[in-house]
């Protein structure tokens, strides 16, 4: 195995410290705390530790500098959270008369409803509605009717969107910035692994006193991890295994039977690979405390030994935010092979080859055209 | 804290601040910001120096507020030639501009940093200064004269806070100095000159995207004096119009309070603490419109308005 730089991996240490143990930030010496900070920042997860040190009482006791970064890293993600809010409302509002569509929130969102310790002081980006494939033309539609404009796409994208993703092109109220992104499923129609949807929409919950309904303990995280593992490529993502890690520590103290149904859910859910790396990546870095029984139960669904020794290289190159002044080549390279797994995972070989050949055809010609 | 006389950037010889910009960087204190400056770009350093000579150097090996690095790309378009690349914390937030325009770059790029990571702060579009322990706040609109009016009563006597932003902590009534050099854009800067023959500028940058542009080095005892919050009394809402006849005009703080929101940058942002900050301000000051088209006439009218109130 090649080692990375040593400044890399102490670094490294140093973020997981500070995310771990928000005490440890304090005694960081000047020089090490500013890189930690610009590299929590870089992975969009200043205002999660601003949220954690202003809980523990120690935001007044940093020296302003540092406190006014954390109050304004909060302020961004108290100021995104009310707009994703708002935007749920406006939703409601819109999809009023469709009373038997389910509407179920997905990540960012359903943190903020559900209430789980992750919304705290995270920087919430778009709204994402899982809804039944069948009610979908309505709901868009009656956005469409109401304020909702879709993003101008190619002929290319849209067709891709609408025939092969599990969303639809993404969506926004022409007064407002946020983006709605409404799914039919958490995989793409063509992906190997075929989570089914009517599985989520059966255990999912509803929220107290909300339109909105939210996915089951076992089945938000599935999808966080399918969210995280299979998305893309992965870049600067470190945000979303501290979301794993969170929910996994809330639910294992809040949901009884947690632990008990995980292994047997994904299985229903067609997951079990994905959930594998979820829970063996939240254990190794993050320190996720997971029942042993939960760890012999993990070695059926390993992959083969090559492929997790090179996941093992890749997704923490992949993950962590890079040190600012020296872009690294072996981050890059992760990334790379890490985009083309999570494309080659989604869809069949003869599908992903026209997909990039299209891709790239389009761009030679966007760019011989400016 | 311990008593250090700190050094300032006049300190340190013209040589030691290229090392320093080429090396690990200048660390300077403006405002309640350390910023921590690394360039290595043609016609920079000199102007640099010049105009931040009384800002107090913050050693390295401290925690920043922000890291800014200008340096020299090659580019095919839209000219061959060599461009200026502004990053904060390793991010390219704009398009790489003509080198010749460094100076400008590097000002434009911290205030665009400022006004998009300070969220801690409410940051109101406006210039303010401080005369008798009191301060003037003028909030406008970018191209509404803010700048030329706020050098031009610097020039006379009023303390400098900014040319460009109200900083105030939520809860509080009292501005944040933050000062700056000042962009003199186009025919201000004939203006200025003739207004104040002395007057101290960086050097002429012609064909920015806001046409000509050139920064007065802020008075040093606004500098020197950067970290005493000024109490709000005035907000003055300018209006520079050719041939306009000289009025300052007293108007309902319900119109102060409308007008201050839509010259801010980040009252959405700050959501009910906002408005409380907002409503606490107008309600601790005087509104006034001003329309004028003769800068001295103006700062005749302001610093008689600042002489005689005192309520």
């Amino acid at each position: 195995m090649v080692e990375p730089i040593d400044g890399t991996a102490i670094a490294r240490s140093w973020v997981l410290d500070a995310l771990r143990d928000p005490g440890a930030v304090p005694v960081l010496p000047p020089t090490e705390l500013d890189l930690t900070l610009r590299l929590v920042r870089r992975a969009r997860l200043l205002g999660r530790l601003g949220w954690r040190l202003r809980e523990a009482g120690r935001l007044e006791t940093l020296p302003q500098v540092i406190a006014d970064q954390l109050r304004s890293a909060l302020a961004i993600s108290e100021a995104r959270s009310r707009s994703a809010r708002w935007e749920l409302n406006r939703l409601a509002w819109a999809l009023e008369d469709l009373h038997g569509v389910s509407l179920v929130a997905l990540k960012g969102v359903a943190y903020l409803l559900a209430r789980t310790p992750n919304a705290a002081g995270r920087l919430f980006a778009d709204v994402d509605l899982l809804v039944p494939d069948a009610d979908l033309p309505a709901v868009e539609a009656r956005l469409l009717e109401r304020g909702w404009i879709c993003k101008e796409l190619t002929p290319y994208d849209e067709n891709y969107y609408r025939r092969w993703t599990h969303e639809l092109p993404p969506m926004r109220h022409v007064e407002r910035e946020v983006e709605v992104d409404l799914h039919h499923s958490i995989l793409m129609r063509t992906a190997r692994l075929k989570p089914a949807p009517a599985l989520l929409f059966e255990a999912a919950r509803k929220v107290p006193g909300s339109r909105y309904m939210v996915l089951a303990p076992v089945d938000m995280v599935l999808h966080a991890i399918v969210h995280l593992f299979y998305g893309g490529e992965m870049d600067g993502s470190l945000r979303e295994l501290v979301d794993i890690d969170d929910l996994l520590r809330h639910f294992a103290a809040e949901e009884p039977g947690f632990w008990e149904q995980f292994w047997p859910r994904a299985e229903a859910l067609d997951l079990l690979r994905p959930a594998y790396y979820g829970v063996h990546f939240a254990r190794t870095l993050l320190g996720t405390p997971v029942p042993a029984s939960v760890i012999a139960a993990s070695h059926a669904y390993k992959p083969a030994a090559p492929t997790l020794w090179l996941m093992e290289r890749l997704v923490p190159e992949a993950l962590f935010p890079q040190l600012l002044d020296a872009p690294s080549w072996r981050a890059a390279l992760a990334r790379l092979m890490l985009y083309v797994r999570s494309h080659w995972v989604k869809m069949p070989a003869p599908m992903l080859a026209r997909h990039l050949a299209c891709k790239l055809y389009l761009r030679h010609m966007a760019q011989s055209a400016t | 804290m311990t008593a250090v006389i700190s050094s300032r950037i006049g300190d340190l010889s013209p040589t030691e601040v290229s090392c320093r910009l080429r090396g690990r960087g200048l660390g300077i204190r403006i405002g309640p910001f350390d910023v921590c400056v690394k360039a290595s770009v043609q016609d920079f350093d000199e102007p640099f120096r010049r105009l931040y000579r009384e800002y107090p150097i913050v050693e390295a090996g401290q925690v920043f507020s922000c890291h800014v690095s200008l340096r020299d790309v090659w580019k095919l378009r839209p000219r061959l030639g060599r461009y200026v690349r502004f990053a904060v914390d390793g991010r390219v937030p704009h398009e790489d501009l003509p080198s010749e325009q460094a100076l400008a770059v590097f000002e434009w790029g911290l205030n665009l940093v400022i006004a998009l990571r300070m969220q801690c702060f409410l940051m109101l579009h406006a210039a303010v200064l401080e005369r008798n322990g009191r301060a003037l706040a003028l909030p406008a609109a970018p191209g509404s004269g803010k700048t030329t009016l706020s050098a031009a009563l610097a020039e006379r006597g009023w303390r400098l806070l900014s040319d460009e932003f109200g900083l105030l902590r939520p809860g509080t009534t009292s501005f944040l100095p933050v000062p700056r050099p000042m962009p003199l854009k186009n025919e201000s800067i004939g203006v200025m000159q003739a207004f104040a023959p002395g007057l101290e500028l960086g050097p002429i940058i012609p064909k920015t995207r806001k046409g000509t542009v050139a920064h007065v080095r802020p008075p040093a005892d606004s500098v020197l004096r950067q970290h005493e919050l000024a109490p709000v009394r005035w907000l003055v809402f300018p209006e520079w119009r050719a041939e306009e006849v000289l009025s300052l005009q007293e108007v309902p703080s319900a119109e102060g309070f409308m007008r201050l929101v839509t010259n801010a940058f980040n009252y959405d942002m700050l959501g009910k603490a906002g408005f409380e900050t907002v409503r606490d301000l107008v309600n601790a000051s005087r509104c006034f419109r001003l329309s004028y088209s003769s800068l001295n006439a103006a700062v005749a009218k302001v610093t008689d308005l600042a002489d005689k109130d005192f309520g």
